[in-house]
C-alpha cells in the first residue's frame, strides 16, 4: 500500500456532543505529539452536556493540525473531516478543503438524522453534486462496533459507546500511528472496569485493522516529525499549563497555594487539575459562590499564602467588589479570567477577548490592577507564574487573562525544570514589630507583608480608606487623594520589572504593525509571516503585559505608519491605545465565539498595504 | 496555640489605640468590653487571634481589638474567615457580624460556613434594624415595624436566626444579650471552646434607631418573667423565684409552675439533643403573643469534623500516598518525547 508523505494534516472530527468526539480528538493529539509532530488544536463544543441528538446545535467538533513544521494555529480549513452524522457534516463541510478526505458514518445519515439536521430527504447530502469534490469514505461504525462486540457481556448502549474508538483506530491506521498511548490511556481510565476496557481495546484494534484489510483503501498518509527546537516535550492545554504555573509559583515562592473557586466554564479545569496535586500542599476550596471564592482567597492572602481565584467573565463581575478590597488592602492575589463569549451568560463554551475593559475598569473607585495575558496554551504556564510573581513581589491583586481558545487548545511544550524558574521573593515584615507601620512603603511603593501569627505585628486592615503609613482609618481629603495616586503609582512602577515589548516578526519600524494581545498570537503570526513572504512591509507585536504596558510600547507604536489591531471583541485594546497614547489604529474585530483564521488577518493586512 | 508569655494579659492589652466611634449608649460597647475581658482567659496568644468583620456598625469591631483584624466587605466575612482558617488552622478566628450583614447580604455565606463547620466563632450582633444606613428594617425586624423604609410597617416575615443556623447544620448555637455581661462572657468562652463553627447571637440595643427592642428580656422588671437561662443538665426554670418551668408532653412544650412538679419531671436541658434543642429555637414568638419565655444560653452543641481538618487530612493523605510533590516530575507529566540534534 502506498504511504503518501504530507507536510501537515488538519483533521476535524465532528459528531453528537455525547459521541466522545473530544476524547477521540485529544487522543489523536496526544499520539501525534508523542510521535514528534508539532500540534495545534481547537476543540469546539456546545454548552449543553447532551445537546439535542442529531441536530446542528448539538455538534461537537475537535480540530487538530499536526505538522512536520512549526505551527501557530490549528488551521483555517481541514484536509480531513470525520462526520458521525448529517448534522456534523452540515455544520462543518464548508471547512473541508476541495479534494479532502470526507469520512462519514453512514448510519448517521438515515431519514431521522436528515430530519434532525434540517435536511430535505430528497436532497441527501452524500448524493449531492458538491460532495463529488471530496474523497468520500463511508463507514458503518455502529454496525462494525456491534459486530466486534457481539460476544461481550456489555449492554447495547455501552457497546455503542465504544464506536468513537473504531474511528480513532481507523484514523491511526490512516495516518500511520501506533495505538500504544491510547491503549495505556484506556487502561488507566477503565482499570476498574475490565469489561469496558476490553471492549474499548477490541474496537480500537478493529478500527485499525479495518483499514489494513479493506481493499477499498489504497493509500495511507504520513507526517514526519517536526523540527522543533531540541528538548524534552509534552503536550499541554492552556488550563493545565495555568495550573502548573500556579503550583510552580507556589514552590518557587515557598508559599502554600490556596485556590478559592466556583465551577464555571471554561475555567473549571484549573480547579480540577489543582485538586489533583494536594501532595504539593495545594489547598483548593470549592466555595458556595464566586464572591465567597475570592473572599476565601483574600483570607488566605492575609494569612500569608499564595492566594488565587479563577473564573470567567460572569464570575469576575461578581468578584468586582472583593477585587477592590484586595487592591486597597494591598495584599497579593492572582485572579484568573478564562474569557468566554459575553455579555451575561453569553456563549459559555466559545472564546472571546471581551473582558479586557472589565479587567481595566470593572470596579468602583480608582482601582488599577496589573493585567497579563497569555498568547498560547503553553504560555499560560509562564504568564500564570508571572502573575503570581508580580502579585507577591508588588503586593497587589493581578489579573491573568486567558480565554476558551487557548484554555482548551493544546500544543507541544518543551517543559522547564524547577531550577530554570526564577525564585519569587515576597517582602515579609521582619524584626520584633516595634515600629511596624502596615502601609509604609519601599522604593517600589510596596508595603511589607505581616501575617497573623507574627508576634508584635498585630494590626488591622480593611476596606475603608487608610492613612498613609499607619493604615488607620482616615477620611482626610488630602490623604485620600494621596493614597489613590500612590496605589496607582505602585502599579505603574511594575513597568520597571517586566520585559520590554518585542517585535515578533518583521522590521522594528516600517509601514504596518499588527498589534495583538493574548490568544490572537498564532493567527497573527501565521498571517504576518505569509505577508512577509510576499514582500509586504508588515511587522507583528503581541502584548502580554497590558497593565502596566511595557515602557517602550509607545516608541514601538510610533515606529510604524499604521497600526492594525485584531481582537476577538468589538474593539477594546484599541480604545486603550487611543486613550493612553493618543495613537489611532485600524481595528479588525471578530465576535463570533471563534478565533481568527490567518486568512482573515492576511486579507486585512493586504487591504492596508 | 497555647499562650507562652509569663506576664498574664488583661483586657487592656486587647484594646487598640483607636478611638471607639459607636454612638454613645450603643450596646456594642458592652460586647466589645466583654470580648476584651474574655480574651486573656481563652489561652491563645494575641498574635494568633484574628477578628474578621463585614460591613455595618458592629463590623467596625476589629479596629478596636489589639489583635490581627480585617474589616472586609458586606456579608463576606465568613468567606474571608474560611480562607484564613484553611491557610492557617492554628489561628483563633472571630467573625463579627450583624443581622443585615449575616442574614441579608451575607445569608449565603452564613449557611455554608455553618454546614462546613469551619472552626471559627461568629458573633452575630442582632439589633433588628439597619443602623449604619440610618434606620431601615432588617431581616430580623418584626412584621409591622415602622422604619424609614417601611413607613406603613414592614411586611417581611423576619428570620429566626437560630432556627436558620439549625437548618444549615450548625454545630454550636447560642444566644446572649449585651446587658447581661456575666452570662455573655460565659457564652464567649464556650464559643471559643467549641471545635467547629460557633454561632452566638447577641441581642444588642441600638439606642438611636431601635431603642428598647429587647428591653422585655434585658430590663429588670420584665427580664425574669420572659427569659429562660438554659443550662445543660439542669431543669428549665425561670422567673424571679424560679417559680415557672417548662416540661415536655411528648414533643410539646408546656409552661408549668415549678412547685407542681419534681425537678426530674421538668424539661431537663440536653444541649446535645437535636430534636429538643430545635424546639427551643422555636420559642421565638413575641412575648405579647405567648407566655413562653425566650431561651438564652447554649441551645445546641455537637462534635463534628472541622472543615480545615479535612483539608489538612487530604494533603497528608496525598503526601503519604504520592510523596511530597516533586515539581520536575509534575512539569514532565506522564507522556514526553525528545527532540535531538
Amino acid at each position: 500500500m502506498e504511504i503518501i508523505d504530507k507536510k501537515d494534516i488538519t483533521v476535524l472530527i465532528a459528531g453528537d456532543s455525547g459521541d466522545g468526539m473530544q476524547l477521540t480528538g485529544s487522543q489523536l493529539t496526544q499520539t501525534s505529539a508523542l510521535f514528534g509532530n508539532d500540534i495545534s488544536t481547537f476543540p469546539n463544543f456546545p454548552a449543553e452536556i447532551r445537546a439535542p441528538q442529531g441536530t446542528v446545535a448539538g455538534v461537537s467538533g475537535f480540530q487538530l493540525k499536526f505538522s512536520s513544521e512549526k505551527l501557530y494555529t490549528p488551521g483555517d480549513s481541514c484536509d480531513v473531516l470525520v462526520a458521525m452524522n448529517a448534522a456534523a457534516l452540515k455544520a462543518n463541510i464548508n471547512k473541508l478543503k476541495s479534494g479532502g478526505e470526507l469520512i462519514v458514518n453512514i448510519e448517521g445519515f438515515d431519514k431521522k438524522n436528515l430530519r434532525l439536521a434540517g435536511i430535505d430527504s430528497d436532497q441527501h447530502p452524500l448524493e449531492s453534486k458538491e460532495i463529488e469534490d471530496f474523497n468520500l469514505i463511508k463507514l458503518e461504525v455502529t454496525k462494525l462496533t456491534r459486530e466486534v462486540l457481539k460476544e461481550s457481556a456489555l449492554g447495547q448502549k455501552e457497546k455503542d459507546r465504544c464506536k468513537n474508538m473504531f474511528v480513532l483506530g481507523y484514523l491511526y491506521w490512516m495516518y500511520s500511528r501506533d495505538t500504544e498511548s491510547t491503549v495505556q490511556f484506556l487502561k488507566e481510565k477503565f482499570g476498574g472496569k475490565p469489561d469496558v476496557l476490553e471492549a474499548n481495546l477490541k474496537v480500537l484494534n478493529a478500527g485499525y485493522h479495518f483499514g489494513d484489510t479493506n481493499e477499498e483503501f489504497t493509500s495511507r498518509f504520513k507526517v514526519e516529525k517536526a523540527k522543533l527546537d531540541e528538548g524534552e516535550y509534552r503536550s499541554i492545554t492552556g488550563n493545565h499549563a495555568a495550573a502548573l504555573g500556579l503550583i510552580s509559583a507556589s514552590v518557587k515562592s515557598d508559599l502554600e497555594l490556596v485556590y478559592g473557586s466556583y465551577p464555571i466554564t471554561p475555567a473549571s479545569d484549573i480547579l480540577h487539575e489543582l485538586s489533583k496535586h494536594k501532595n504539593f500542599g495545594v489547598k483548593t476550596i470549592q466555595a458556595e459562590d464566586e464572591i465567597a471564592a475570592i473572599c476565601a482567597a483574600i483570607g488566605a492572602s492575609f494569612a500569608g499564602s499564595l492566594a488565587v481565584t479563577a473564573s470567567s467573565g460572569p464570575g469576575i463581575a461578581l468578584k468586582g467588589e472583593a477585587i477592590g478590597l484586595q487592591a486597597i488592602l494591598e495584599l497579593p492575589m492572582v485572579i484568573v479570567n478564562v474569557q468566554r463569549g459575553g455579555p451575561s451568560t453569553g456563549l459559555p463554551t466559545k472564546t472571546e477577548q471581551a473582558d479586557l475593559l472589565q479587567a481595566f475598569y470593572g470596579r468602583n473607585g480608582e482601582c488599577p490592577v496589573p493585567i497579563l495575558a497569555a498568547t498560547t496554551p503553553k504560555d499560560c504556564f509562564y504568564m500564570a507564574f508571572e502573575a503570581a510573581r508580580i502579585a507577591l513581589e508588588h503586593m497587589t491583586p493581578v489579573f491573568f487573562l486567558s480565554d476558551g481558545y487557548i484554555a482548551n487548545g493544546a500544543e507541544p511544550w518543551a517543559y522547564p525544570t524547577e531550577a530554570s524558574l526564577p525564585n519569587i521573593t515576597p517582602q515579609f515584615a521582619s524584626g520584633d514589630g516595634t515600629n511596624y507601620l502596615p502601609y509604609k512603603r519601599d522604593d517600589n511603593l510596596v508595603r511589607k507583608w505581616a501575617i497573623p501569627g507574627q508576634e508584635g505585628f498585630e494590626h488591622r486592615i480593611g476596606g475603608l480608606e487608610k492613612e498613609h503609613e499607619t493604615g488607620n482609618v482616615s477620611y482626610d481629603p488630602e490623604n485620600h487623594e494621596f493614597m489613590v495616586k500612590t496605589r496607582a503609582e505602585k502599579v505603574e512602577k511594575i513597568a520597571d520589572h517586566i520585559p520590554l515589548q518585542d517585535i515578533d516578526a518583521g522590521k522594528p519600524s516600517g509601514r504596518i504593525l499588527v498589534l495583538g494581545w493574548g490568544s490572537t498570537y498564532g493567527a497573527i503570526k501565521t498571517a504576518v509571516r505569509a505577508c512577509l513572504d510576499e514582500g509586504i512591509d508588515v511587522s507583528h507585536a503581541q502584548i502580554k503585559y497590558l497593565s502596566p504596558f511595557p515602557k517602550n510600547l509607545k516608541t514601538v507604536l510610533e515606529s510604524y505608519d499604521q497600526i492594525l489591531i485584531p481582537e476577538m471583541n468589538d474593539g477594546q485594546l484599541i480604545k486603550i491605545i487611543r486613550s493612553q497614547f493618543g495613537i489611532d489604529a485600524e481595528p479588525l474585530n471578530k465576535i463570533q465565539g471563534l478565533p481568527f483564521t490567518s486568512s482573515e488577518i492576511i486579507n486585512k493586512i493586504k487591504s492596508l498595504a | 496555640m497555647e499562650a507562652t508569655e509569663n506576664k498574664p494579659l488583661t483586657a487592656k492589652d486587647f484594646s487598640s489605640d483607636q478611638d471607639v466611634r459607636w454612638c454613645p449608649g450603643c450596646g456594642d460597647y458592652s460586647i466589645l468590653k466583654q470580648v476584651q475581658s474574655v480574651m486573656p482567659d481563652i489561652g491563645v496568644d494575641k498574635k494568633d487571634i484574628v477578628f474578621i468583620s463585614g460591613i455595618g456598625c458592629s463590623s467596625r469591631f476589629p479596629y478596636y481589638m489589639n489583635t490581627y483584624g480585617m474589616h472586609s466587605i458586606h456579608g463576606r466575612a465568613p468567606g474571608v474567615a474560611t480562607g484564613l482558617k484553611v491557610a492557617n488552622p492554628d489561628l483563633s478566628v472571630w467573625v463579627i457580624t450583624g443581622d443585615g450583614d449575616a442574614l441579608s447580604i451575607g445569608g449565603n455565606h452564613l449557611i455554608h460556613v455553618l454546614r462546613r463547620n469551619v472552626n471559627l466563632n461568629i458573633l452575630l450582633f442582632n439589633n433588628e434594624i439597619y443602623g449604619l444606613t440610618k434606620g431601615q428594617y432588617s431581616p430580623t425586624s418584626p412584621v409591622g415595624k415602622n422604619t424609614k423604609s417601611s413607613p406603613m410597617g414592614s411586611i417581611d416575615q423576619p428570620f429566626n436566626p437560630l432556627a436558620l443556623a439549625f437548618g444549615a447544620g450548625g454545630t454550636f448555637i447560642a444566644r446572649g444579650m449585651d446587658r447581661d455581661v456575666k452570662h455573655l462572657r460565659g457564652l464567649l468562652k464556650a464559643s471559643h471552646d467549641h471545635q467547629g463553627t460557633s454561632l452566638l447571637e447577641i441581642y444588642q440595643n441600638c439606642n438611636v434607631f431601635n431603642d428598647g427592642a429587647f428591653f422585655t428580656f434585658t430590663e429588670k422588671d420584665s427580664k425574669a418573667r420572659n427569659v429562660l437561662f438554659m443550662e445543660h443538665g439542669a431543669p428549665m426554670k425561670f422567673g424571679a423565684e424560679q417559680e415557672f418551668a417548662l416540661r415536655l408532653d411528648g414533643l410539646s412544650p408546656q409552661l408549668v409552675k415549678s412547685n407542681d412538679y419534681s425537678d426530674d419531671d421538668l424539661w431537663i436541658h440536653d444541649q446535645h439533643d437535636k430534636t429538643k434543642s430545635f424546639l427551643l429555637t422555636q420559642m421565638f414568638e413575641h412575648p405579647e403573643h405567648t407566655d413562653f419565655p425566650r431561651p438564652f444560653g447554649i441551645f445546641y452543641q455537637e462534635d463534628r469534623p472541622r472543615y480545615e481538618d479535612g483539608v489538612i487530612a487530604q494533603i497528608n493523605d496525598a503526601q503519604a500516598k504520592k510523596g511530597k510533590g516533586n515539581l520536575d516530575d509534575l512539569l514532565k507529566g506522564n507522556f514526553t518525547w525528545k527532540i535531538d540534534d
